[in-house]
């Protein structure tokens, strides 16, 4: 027994901010100290506040010490584990009361948020088995197979009413009826990890921090649905989470939780992990399947629907890697526990990963019906540096933005849909007021035309054709008949496209324009990027109260457009200003405004 | 993104050939072995030259262009060399909004080279690529396996620096 376990998370944004190294200290310090076998150092999976990292955690105390350097080390090793006084210069701020030190739970952060897919994020050690096993892992299985029908489980996970929470979020339960009801020699079970979605790292998070839990989760749909072969579909651009993939498929043959008879129930089930090559589109599920099959990752037209014909021609069900994480919960606290949860058509809860102009970035798990504002205010900690909040976007580029008239609206499934965004796998990027909207369309777009795979005509000619019409805007060369000539196209690419990359992309085009029509209006009338964002639509001006005449600007220049006596407030010539930002850049007296 | 194809010449190694002869054999009667096949020979050569996509294709018995299909199609897959750093500048939608497209202009600023570019002594090579997954620390870059995030365009030359 150790008498204190310290906590450091491991996940990829900690592991960015030097985490290794801090755990390479920490342990040389505590040999130094001769405390080997009082303190247990643990490397986790990402604990969610990646704003804060390197992060780590001192139990019993529950101490949050947050962004640790390796300099630190010895301080806290010598005061808190030797001495057992806690360096309270280190510890996260809002975690510092008065007269206490208050636990994570109460933190702003942490109070609105119900952890259930990621229950095991951050708290235990995702490369050991049995500190899953300990967390009740396992269990699940061991149930199905030794108590439940595969009707049963199905059932289950019907009555539940979980839905995929890859983006689209179809029953999973009535999927996998779907695929039970084929009959066929051989079907499989498929995990979607293929996160592509630009500015989402919930799955990634859940790999890394609790691997087991999608093993176990996909072995009981084999049960279910009477496969014996699974696929784990991941980007190879998450090292980490294949690594730990690796080693707990590895583990879990050995235990023999995967593999031939398990629980002597004459039910066989493997795993087999395939690296995704970096194309968005194969989180398309038919695209998917056909670059498990090793060829371009094209999709194909549904129906058939993979559970009648997916991978290799088999019935094959595929699940995201968050609805994976929820299943072994549902099988051993029961249908009406996760139904307890979320609105009425949209159960559970939702992982956000909160990005952009927000305080706290990081993943959240709240609710289904929790409202924008407590998201990015109460937990997000709101919008830093004094600015304002403008927009949300969700579902990246297949999803819209929330304009901060929906603040308020209780976000599910069909509530996002109905004001022209969605779910999505859960990316939510908060923008303020020096983020264009205009300008991220155009990011998005550019993104799709990028990511078409190039099957179909509406998707690769008709993508490349609004980013066009949106790059004549930012340029100040666009015309009112172009707004409507841009929703026209982007109606006839949803209806016509062959896969959901395509007959979502039009989606951030349609919802900036809804939303903020005055913004590309101002770009086309008025020539202005009311953001301060497109360039050709800047001109740098000087302010003549704040120039002090220090000359630094005018010598940064680098094609002389800034003349001026020294003492004496300078001027920009705005015909032969290139709008490189250098002067903006080194002025110390923030005298330079772009509008 | 458009793929370019190398005229630099092939100097595969005959180990490098025995490695990958080895790749192709544990994979021969697997299904759909092209994929890992191919990011086993980025991991021995670096890049997929032509000559390398013949061997693969040769070994596997499959066409030629079934492996370019495949090689062309996914972004990892590298048909020119990289640099000995290689640096990759994050343009997802996070790092995006806080500023990542100012990195990749002081980068182009300080070593002459664009995304999907490498410098003629073959030190540096750069590219924007799409989400890493560390939106918490955006913007971020990486050179390598080291990652650098919530930069600013002034500290990129202070990164550069340590890779002169």
């Amino acid at each position: 027994m150790y008498r204190s376990n310290v906590l450091v998370c491991g996940g990829t944004g900690c592991t960015s901010s030097n985490s290794e190294k801090i755990i390479e200290a920490l342990k040389e310090e505590i040999a130094k100290n001769g405390l080997e076998q009082e303190v247990n150092v643990v490397r986790t999976g990402c604990f969610g506040l990646c704003a804060l990292g390197p992060i780590m955690i001192v139990y019993p105390e529950g101490s949050f010490y947050s962004r640790v350097t390796v300099e630190d080390i010895p301080e806290i090793v010598e005061e808190h584990l030797l001495k057992g006084r806690i360096v309270k210069r280190l510890l996260y701020q809002e975690t510092v009361a008065e007269d206490r030190i208050k636990s994570l739970n109460e933190t702003d952060f942490y109070a609105k948020q119900r952890r259930t897919a990621l229950r095991n994020c951050g708290v235990i050690n995702p490369e050991n088995i049995d500190e899953y096993i300990a967390m009740d892992g396992y269990a699940a299985l061991g149930k199905v197979l030794t108590e439940m029908t595969p009707k049963d489980v199905i059932d289950v996970i019907t009555a539940s009413g979980l839905r995929g929470r890859g983006g689209a979020g179809f029953p999973t339960g009535r999927k996998w009826s779907f695929a039970a009801a084929n009959q066929a020699d051989q079907k499989y079970v498929c995990c979607n990890a293929d996160e592509g979605d630009p500015g989402a790292f919930m799955d990634r998070s859940v790999l890394e921090g609790d691997p087991h839990v999608v093993l176990e989760a996909m072995a009981i749909a084999g049960y279910a649905i009477g496969a014996s072969q699974g696929y784990i579909y991941v980007r190879a651009e998450y090292p980490i989470a294949v690594k730990r993939l690796q080693i707990a498929i590895d583990q879990a043959h050995e235990y023999g939780l995967l593999g031939d008879n398990i629980f002597n129930s004459g039910f066989s089930f493997d795993i087999e992990l395939r690296l995704g090559a970096g194309a968005f589109v194969c989180g398309e599920e038919t695209a998917l399947m056909t670059s498990i099959e090793g060829k371009r990752g094209e999709p194909r037209p549904r129906p058939p629907f993979p559970a009648v014909k997916g991978l290799f021609g088999k019935p094959t069900i595929l699940n995201n890697v968050e609805t994976w994480a929820n299943v072994p919960q549902i099988i051993l606290k029961g249908a009406e526990w996760f139904s307890s949860m979320g609105t009425e058509k949209s159960k559970g809860t939702k992982v956000f990963a909160l990005g952009g102009k927000i305080k706290h970035t990081g993943l959240v798990e709240v609710p289904m019906g929790t409202t924008l504002r407590e998201i990015v205010e109460e937990i997000g900690g709101g919008v830093p540096n004094g600015h304002t909040f403008k927009a949300a976007q969700t579902g990246g580029p297949s999803g819209g933005c929330i304009p901060a008239e929906h603040f308020d609206i209780p976000i599910d499934y069909d509530n996002l849909l109905a004001i022209g965004s969605m779910m999505g796998s859960g990316g939510l990027i908060v923008m303020d007021d020096t983020t264009c909207m205009v300008d991220i369309a155009k990011f998005f777009l550019e993104f799709t035309v990028d990511e078409s795979c190039g099957k179909c005509t509406p998707c690769r000619v008709g993508t490349k054709r609004l980013y066009e019409i949106l790059d004549k805007i930012t340029k100040g060369n666009g015309t009112m008949e172009d707004l409507d000539r841009l929703e026209r196209l982007c109606y006839y690419i949803k209806d016509n496209a062959l896969c959901g990359l395509g007959q979502t992309a039009p989606n951030p085009v349609l919802s900036t324009l809804r939303y903020f029509r005055d913004e590309y209006i101002a770009h086309v009338v008025d020539k202005k990027c009311p953001a301060g964002v497109c360039k050709a639509l800047l001109n740098y001006h000087i302010d003549p109260d704040k120039c002090r005449g220090c000359t630094l600007c005018a010598r940064n220049c680098p094609v002389g457009a800034i003349s001026g006596t020294v003492k004496q407030p300078h001027v920009i010539d705005t015909a032969k200003c290139i709008k490189c930002g250098a002067c903006m850049e080194k002025c110390k007296f923030g005298a330079i405004e772009k509008k | 993104m458009q793929k370019r194809i190398s005229s630099i010449p092939f100097k595969g190694t005959p180990e490098q050939a025995k490695q990958l002869a080895e790749v192709i054999e544990q994979h021969k009667n697997q299904r759909g072995s092209v994929l890992p096949v191919l990011q086993a020979a980025q991991e021995i050569y670096g890049y997929l030259p032509v000559e390398v996509q013949t061997m693969v294709a040769e070994g596997l018995d499959v066409p030629l262009e079934t492996v370019y299909g495949v090689s062309t199609f996914y972004s990892q897959f590298a048909l020119t060399p990289k640099g000995q750093y290689h640096i990759s500048v994050c343009l997802g939608t996070a790092c995006y909004v806080k500023g990542s497209g100012k990195l990749i202009e002081k980068i182009t600023e300080k070593l002459g080279i664009g995304p999907e570019e490498c410098t003629p002594d073959g030190r540096f090579s750069l590219t924007a690529c799409r989400c890493v997954g560390a939106c918490g620390l955006a913007p971020v870059l990486t050179v390598n396996d080291d990652v650098y995030g919530r930069l600013t365009p002034e500290e990129v030359e202070g990164v550069l620096a340590k890779y002169m």
